[in-house]
C-alpha cells in the first residue's frame, strides 16, 4: 500500500514537471501565435522578446500559460496533448487505417516476435553447444562476451540495404536484426543457467548412472530455467529496439520506427511523442508478459521464491 | 572454386586445431585459453576472404576483409574525426553526466525510504522501454551537433546506472551497519567507509552495462540528423552511396571503441574491488 502511494507519488511529481516544463519550452511559439491573433503581448517587439529569454517572457506574459499546454506543433506536448493523441490513434482510428498506431504498432511487433523467436532459438541451441562441447566453449564464448560491449546496432542499416539488394524486404530484415540483437544475451544468459547445477547434484545423476541426454532434460535444462527468463526480458526489449531502428534507414512507411521518423522530418511532436509511448507500453506489455509466463512456469516447477 | 574449397579446408584445419587443443594434456591453460578464440577468429576472416573471392561476391553485398583493411587504412583521418566526434564527444560525455547524475540520485533515494520505494519501480521500468526512440525528440531540442547525441546517452544509461547503484548501496549487511552504529559513525562516515566500498562491485555492473548503452545511443542518435562528421552519419550516408567497406571500417571502429571502452571500466575495476572474491581468485 505504501509502495503504490510512493509510486503514484513520483509520477505525479514527473507530470508536474512535466507541466511546468512545457512553460518555458513552448512561450515562445505560443506567444508569436497569441499575438497573430491579436493578442497584447508584453514585450510587443519581436526582438526585445527575442533577448529576454524564457523565463522572463513567462513572468511578463503569465496570461499566455494555458496557451503553452495546447499548441499545435509544440517543442514539448503536454501530457493530455499525447494522452489524447494517443487516445485517438488506437481506439478512434479504425485498425486497417494508415494513421492508427495499433497498425504501426502490429508492423513492429510482428518482426519483433519474429526476430526474438528466431534468436532466443538460435541463441538457447548454441548455449546447449557450448555447454557440452569444450572445442565451442573455448573458441566461441570469448566472442559472444565480447560481443556484448560492442554496439552491434550499427549494422542495422547496412543489413537493411545489403538485404534490400538482394531482393529481400519486408519483414525479413527487421527480424534479423531483432534477432541478432536478443541472440547474444540469451546466450550468455543460457550458458550460466546450463552451467548452474553445482558439483554435488551433476555427481548425484552419476551415481544413478544417468546418460549427457537424462543429465540435460532432467538437471541442467530445468535449472536454467529462472537465468533463461532473465535473459529473455533483456532480449525481447533488445529486440523492440532493434526492429525500431531497423525501420529507421530505409524511409519505411509502416511501423513505430517510421512514425518516429515522419515525425521527426516535418516537425510533428505530438506524433512522436505519442510513437514513442506506444513503443513504451508495447515494451512494458512484453516485458510484463514474459514475467508473469516466468512466474507461473517457476511456481510448476517449484521454483518461485 | 578452388578458393571455396581452400575455405572449407581451412575452416576444418582450424576447427580440428582446436580440438586437439580443447581435448589436450594442456586444455586449461592460459594460453589454450587465449589461443583457441584467437585461432577461431583467424579461420572466420580466412574463409570469409576466401569465399568472398571465390564466388566473386560483390562488394555492395560483402567485402573481403582484405578489402576492409585496406579502406581502414586509406580513412584513418576520416575514422579519428568520426571517432573523436561520436565516442569522445558524443558518448564519453553524455556517459560522464548521466552516471555522475544517476549515481548523486541514487544516494538521495537511498537516503530516504519514500523514494526509494517510489522512484525504484519507475527505474526498473524505464530501464526496459526503447530509450533509443527519445533521439528524434532530444535532437530537435538540442540540435545537430554532439550536444543532443550526449544528451540521448544521457537519458540511455540514467535509469540502468540509478537501479545497479541503489541496489549496491543497500548491499551491506545489517551486522556491518551496526558496527558502524556502535563507532558512532555519522551518516557520511558510515556511506564513505562502509557502503559506498560495498556497493562497488553493483556500480562497476551498472558502469559497464552503460558502455554499450552509451555507444548504442550516440551512434543511433546519428541516424535523426548529424553534421557531416560521426560515425552513425558515415555508416547511413556510406550505406546510402553502396560503399560497403567504408560501413564496416566504421563498424571495426566501434568494435574497437566499445571493447577498449568496457575494458577499461572492467581494468578500473579491478583496481578497485580487489577485495571482491570475483577479483580474489586469479
Amino acid at each position: 500500500m505504501k509502495q503504490v502511494l510512493a509510486v503514484l507519488t513520483v509520477v505525479a511529481v514527473i507530470v508536474l514537471f512535466w507541466y511546468g516544463s512545457c512553460i518555458p519550452m513552448n512561450i515562445k511559439g505560443a506567444l508569436t501565435e497569441l499575438e497573430r491573433d491579436g493578442a497584447e503581448v508584453q514585450p510587443p517587439k519581436a526582438s526585445a522578446r527575442r533577448d529576454l529569454g524564457e523565463f522572463g517572457l513567462v513572468l511578463n506574459n503569465a496570461f499566455a500559460i494555458p496557451a503553452t499546454w495546447d499548441q499545435k506543433k509544440p517543442r514539448l506536448p503536454s501530457p493530455h496533448q499525447v494522452t489524447i493523441e494517443l487516445w485517438e490513434t488506437t481506439i478512434q482510428k479504425k485498425i486497417t487505417s494508415k494513421r492508427s498506431l495499433i497498425y504501426h504498432g502490429w508492423v513492429t511487433l510482428s518482426a519483433t516476435m519474429l526476430g526474438f523467436v528466431i534468436g532466443t532459438g538460435l541463441g538457447v541451441l548454441l548455449a546447449v553447444g557450448i555447454v557440452h562441447s569444450r572445442v565451442m566453449d573455448l573458441s566461441v564464448m570469448p566472442w559472444a562476451i565480447v560481443s556484448q560491449t560492442i554496439p552491434i546496432i550499427a549494422l542495422a542499416p547496412m543489413i537493411i540495404v545489403v538485404l534490400y539488394s538482394v531482393g529481400v524486404q519486408g519483414i525479413i530484415p527487421k527480424a534479423i536484426i531483432s534477432a541478432y540483437l536478443s541472440f547474444f544475451p540469451v546466450v550468455v544468459g543460457m550458458v550460466k543457467g546450463l552451467r548452474s547445477p553445482d558439483a554435488m547434484q551433476l555427481d548425484l545423476l552419476r551415481t544413478y548412472n544417468a546418460s549427457r541426454s537424462q543429465g540435460f532434460w532432467k538437471l541442467r535444462l530445468p535449472a536454467s530455467m529462472p537465468y533463461l527468463f532473465a535473459s529473455l526480458k533483456i532480449g525481447i526489449a533488445a529486440s523492440l529496439v532493434g526492429a525500431i531502428v531497423g525501420e529507421l534507414p530505409t524511409g519505411a512507411v509502416a511501423g513505430l520506427g517510421a512514425r518516429l521518423l515522419a515525425g521527426s522530418y516535418y516537425g510533428q511532436t505530438v506524433q512522436i511523442w505519442s510513437a514513442l509511448f506506444a513503443a513504451a507500453i508495447l515494451a512494458a506489455c512484453l516485458v510484463g508478459l514474459l514475467g508473469l509466463i516466468e512466474k507461473s512456469v517457476l511456481r510448476r516447477m517449484g521454483m518461485a521464491q | 572454386m578452388i578458393l571455396v574449397i581452400a575455405a572449407i579446408v581451412v575452416w576444418v584445419f582450424g576447427w580440428w586445431l582446436n580440438s586437439r587443443l580443447a581435448s589436450g594434456p594442456q586444455a586449461d591453460s592460459q594460453l589454450v585459453r587465449f589461443l583457441a578464440p584467437l585461432i577461431f577468429g583467424l579461420t572466420i576472416i580466412a574463409a570469409w576472404e576466401l569465399v568472398v573471392r571465390g564466388l566473386d561476391v560483390p562488394l555492395v553485398i560483402l567485402p573481403a576483409p582484405s578489402a576492409i583493411a585496406l579502406r581502414f587504412g586509406d580513412s584513418l583521418p576520416i575514422l579519428w574525426a568520426d571517432f573523436v566526434q561520436t565516442i569522445l564527444k558524443g558518448a564519453l560525455s553524455g556517459y560522464v553526466i548521466g552516471c555522475g547524475a544517476a549515481f548523486l540520485m541514487a544516494i538521495a533515494v537511498d537516503r530516504w525510504d519514500f523514494l526509494r520505494l517510489g522512484l525504484l519501480p519507475v527505474g526498473n521500468f524505464v530501464a526496459a522501454l526503447p530509450i533509443v526512440g527519445t533521439a528524434p525528440i532530444l535532437v530537435m531540442w538540442f540540435g545537430f551537433d554532439w550536444h543532443s547525441k550526449s544528451a540521448v546517452v544521457v537519458v540511455m544509461v540514467f535509469f540502468p546506472m540509478l537501479v545497479n547503484t541503489v541496489a549496491g548501496l543497500r548491499e551491506a549487511t545489517a551486522m556491518q551497519r551496526d558496527l558502524m552504529e556502535t563507532y558512532a559513525a555519522t551518516y557520511w562516515q558510515s556511506f564513505l567507509k562502509l557502503r559506498l566500498p560495498a556497493a562497488m562491485p553493483f556500480i562497476f555492473n551498472g558502469l559497464k552495462i552503460s558502455t554499450t548503452l552509451a555507444l548504442i545511443g550516440a551512434i543511433v542518435a546519428e541516424f535523426f540528423g548529424s553534421p557531416i562528421v560521426g560515425m552513425g552519419f558515415r555508416i547511413s550516408t556510406s550505406v546510402g552511396q553502396l560503399s560497403l567497406d567504408m560501413v564496416w571500417a566504421e563498424i571495426v571502429v566501434a568494435a574497437l571503441a566499445g571493447t577498449a571502452f568496457y575494458g577499461l571500466v572492467a581494468g578500473i575495476e579491478k583496481a578497485v574491488t580487489f577485495w571482491h572474491p570475483s577479483q580474489r581468485e586469479q
